[in-house]
């Protein structure tokens, strides 16, 4: 056993180091210094430098276009990247239906859609959640029935991240009604442009416009676009879900969070002491950083066992967990340190307008980021619906 | 980085699991716990000369098999399963960690006695006034001549009614708090002038109130190394407990998904209730969490100093935490029968208890976590 990086690991380190300094879009960083709202280039700009350079998928096998990193090489890069504040890259194709479709899906498939993802080209959305289904996904309602070489699909989606830019959407649908409810349920890909799909836009708490409601109408999906068996799409499901969970903990960003906190609350005053010094606030910065190095060791432990060939199984959950309530708490935190300034609204910069927005920049979105950020705790299957998955697939309760 | 056990350490673990799985049954620490010494004697002995463990974290050249902290780990883990009462980590965690730290001709003697089962050490560093300040020493070790003499109250030194040996800490100079003068002793236990008060811990150890009188030793007993060596030691000693405590609350998960699954209320396992159900996902996030910390720090015992400080702060103050919700858990969901001598599950909870204050609590560990690393 050994915590320390190899002569290899720093040179890699080194690499990375300067590769994000020197191909970093500028543009990008300049949109992320003034807080402003990204857009579909946003994203896509970082996506198509690491996409050339080859690195955009480190976690996929070499043969679909990993990289082929040890863990070590994937923990240096999302630690680099966290603390060169690069974006995250969108996970719906990356790490959600790029592996469902390597692991479960046909040769045409696979060579159809995986170099797309990998490009770019396609930006894909997640048509899970229904109105009527939450957290007893499986019991979805939205109908595909079989017409020749076609599903004619019909129900609604909700909170599809995103699903505004997005090109393809990967679905559950209900293939067989009278089966038991998670064995009659079918895994798609949906062309977004297909006639019928109505994207409608829910604003969150934060102003911003994230997620949708998808309603689909009569559409028309080639048989050929379902992954794996008639019915047996809730394998893939819970696939999805436990990768889902294990890079849900963003343990990277939660550590540059607290840097950046840290920073500022000694430069915050309170009265004549910097806010660092009030005791309150340090035992708060201090737990941050305990639980956070808890989470971290514990995904590192994970990671070990997936590359010794375990898992990732359902103690990812525990990931997920923690790792939720640690990106609230950090919210919570830069909220507390705006103290008056947490209350202005600032939606970002109208065309034209270069006014000095209200208060310490670092304070602009602590709000909404906060409300925003309430979303960890429910999305990716709630902090609930994980503790049932902890004490039915671990514990065997 | 690398986070796997080699061939060498899992056979370790296998050895040692397999022995106290036959030895350690709860009837049979029961008894060792009723019996006078309070302990049985053959257990060290053959964890030492028949099995070898002892040798396990000592180098090659004194005998033993070259592992060091990671070695500790894997064996602290294990005894903590079944709430050993062996005084591994007094003897061979702190005793042999502060003579392979101070090495010369002390270590050379030593050692081979502790891999042998021969010494037995307690580790006595703590006085009644002093709580988890290292520095707070009243004992004096005063010059005389080639050696010193020691004189003073050492407080709840666990394992010293069975120790050879006894590690002291005292003041060869500096006032009461000061870090300059603080140095350590290997002192044989019946030498004239130490007397004990001797009484059983509610974890199941053996303890005494040690008191030296003018007690002589040579200056060969003393230690190199000052106060840096005792915080260094009782780090060591602190990620050993935290691995102990790995041991203990899986153990206690494990037992309370048991019982919940035997137990029946309202005509069904009250593990089919969820309320109990989360509360037992919650106690495994946080015991993998502990055997995250207790990893975590042990891969940084051989840090630089501040690095090493702050990163076993950071992993006392979790598991502290993490263990009293699994213990109290465990209790809880055990309901009355968990408030009776009659199940294993209150003497894990025993200990768990003290572990999350042995060398200081989560208050503690976060003060000192915060002075290292948060200015201001």
């Amino acid at each position: 056993m050994d915590i320390e990086f190899s002569p290899e690991d720093l040179a890699f380190r080194e690499e990375v180091r300067t590769f994000i300094a020197e191909n970093y879009p500028a543009q990008l960083r300049g949109k992320q210094d003034e807080g402003e709202e990204l857009g579909k280039e946003d994203f896509l700009a970082w996506h198509r430098v690491l996409h050339k350079k080859g690195w955009v998928a480190p976690a996929w096998p070499v043969e679909y276009g990993g990289t082929g990193w040890s863990i070590t090489q994937r923990y240096i890069w999302s630690e680099e990247t966290a603390r060169a504040d690069c974006i995250r890259l969108l996970p719906f194709g990356l790490t959600m239906v790029g592996p469902v479709i390597y692991t479960f899906g046909t040769p045409e498939q696979k060579a159809h859609f995986l170099p797309r993802i990998l490009s770019g080209e396609d930006w894909w959305c997640q048509g899970y959640s229904e109105p009527g289904s939450g957290s007893d996904l499986a019991s979805l309602r939205t109908r595909a029935v079989r017409d020749g070489d076609h599903y004619v699909v019909n129900g609604q989606k909700t909170w599809t991240t995103l699903a505004q830019h997005a090109d393809w959407g990967f679905f559950l649908v209900r293939t067989d009604p009278d089966a038991k409810q998670q064995e009659g349920i079918s895994f798609l890909l949906i062309d977004m442009k297909s006639p019928g799909i109505t994207v409608r836009p829910i604003i969150t708490l934060g102003g911003e416009h994230e997620v949708n409601e998808v309603f689909l109408e009569d559409v028309r999906v080639p048989v050929a676009n379902r992954v794996f068996e008639e019915n047996k799409g809730w394998t893939c499901a819970k696939f999805l879900l436990a990768h889902e969970r294990v890079g849900i903990a963003g343990v990277a960003t939660s550590k540059r969070s607290i840097e950046r906190i840290k920073a500022i609350a000694q430069t915050e005053m309170e009265g004549d002491r910097a806010l660092l010094a009030n005791p309150f606030f340090k035992r708060k910065v201090a737990e941050l950083e305990v639980d956070l190095a808890a989470l971290e060791y514990t995904e590192l432990r994970t990671l070990a066992g997936m590359a010794a060939g375990k898992g990732p199984g359902p103690e990812s959950s525990v990931l997920k967990i923690k790792g939720s309530e640690i990106q609230q708490r950090l919210t919570e935190l830069v909220l507390e340190m705006a103290g008056h300034y947490g209350a202005p609204y600032f939606r970002g910069f109208g065309e034209g307008d270069n006014e000095h927005p209200i208060g310490p920049a670092w304070a602009n979105r602590a709000a909404p980021t906060y409300y925003n950020t309430r979303k960890t705790t429910i999305y990716g299957g709630s902090n609930e619906i994980q503790r049932n998955v902890i004490a039915k697939m671990v514990l065997g309760l | 980085m690398d986070l796997s056990y080699t061939e060498t350490q899992e056979m370790l673990r296998d050895t040692l699991a397999r022995f106290l799985a036959d030895t350690y049954s709860f009837e049979a620490r029961q008894k060792m716990l009723d019996s006078a010494e309070g302990r049985d004697p053959g257990i060290w002995k053959a964890l030492s000369s028949e099995l070898g463990l002892t040798c396990a974290p000592f180098a090659e050249e004194l005998g033993g098999m070259g592992g060091g902290a990671t070695e500790n780990m894997i064996m602290m883990e294990e005894l903590g399963k079944v709430i050993a009462i062996e005084p591994w980590l007094q003897t061979v965690v702190i005793g042999g960690g502060a003579l392979r730290a101070s090495g010369g001709a002390l270590a050379e003697a030593t050692i081979p006695a502790i891999i042998s089962g021969d010494a037995l050490i307690a580790f006595a560093y703590a006085e009644p006034q002093g709580r988890y300040n290292l520095a707070d020493i009243g004992t004096t070790a005063k010059k005389d001549g080639a050696g010193y003499v020691l004189s003073g109250h050492k407080a709840v030194v666990y394992a010293a009614p069975w120790a050879t040996h006894l590690l002291v800490t005292a003041r060869t100079g500096g006032g009461r708090r000061e870090r300059e003068g603080v140095e350590m002793f290997l002192v044989e236990a019946n030498s004239p002038g130490i007397s004990r008060r001797d009484y059983p811990t509610v974890d199941g150890f053996r303890a005494s109130e040690v008191y030296f009188e003018n007690v002589s030793v040579p200056a060969e007993a003393m230690l190199s190394g000052g106060i840096d060596l005792v915080e260094q030691v009782v780090d060591e000693a602190t990620m050993a407990v935290c691995s102990e405590a790995t041991g203990i609350a899986r153990t206690m998960l494990a037992q309370t998904v048991e019982y919940t699954g035997q137990r029946k209320q309202f005509g069904q396992p009250i593990g089919k209730f969820q309320s109990l159900q989360h509360r037992m996902a919650d106690m495994l996030v946080e015991a993998e969490q502990i055997a995250s910390m207790a990893l975590m720090g042990t891969l940084k015992l051989d840090a630089p100093a501040a690095e090493r400080k702050a990163a076993v702060s950071m992993c006392k103050a979790k598991v502290s935490r993490s263990l009293k919700f699994v213990g109290q858990s465990a209790i809880q969901t055990h309901g009355g029968i968990g408030i009776t001598m009659e199940l294993g599950i209150g003497h894990y909870f025993k200990r768990s208890t003290m572990i999350e204050n042995q060398f200081g609590g989560a208050d503690h560990h976060f003060e000192r976590y915060e002075a290292l690393t948060l200015p201001a």
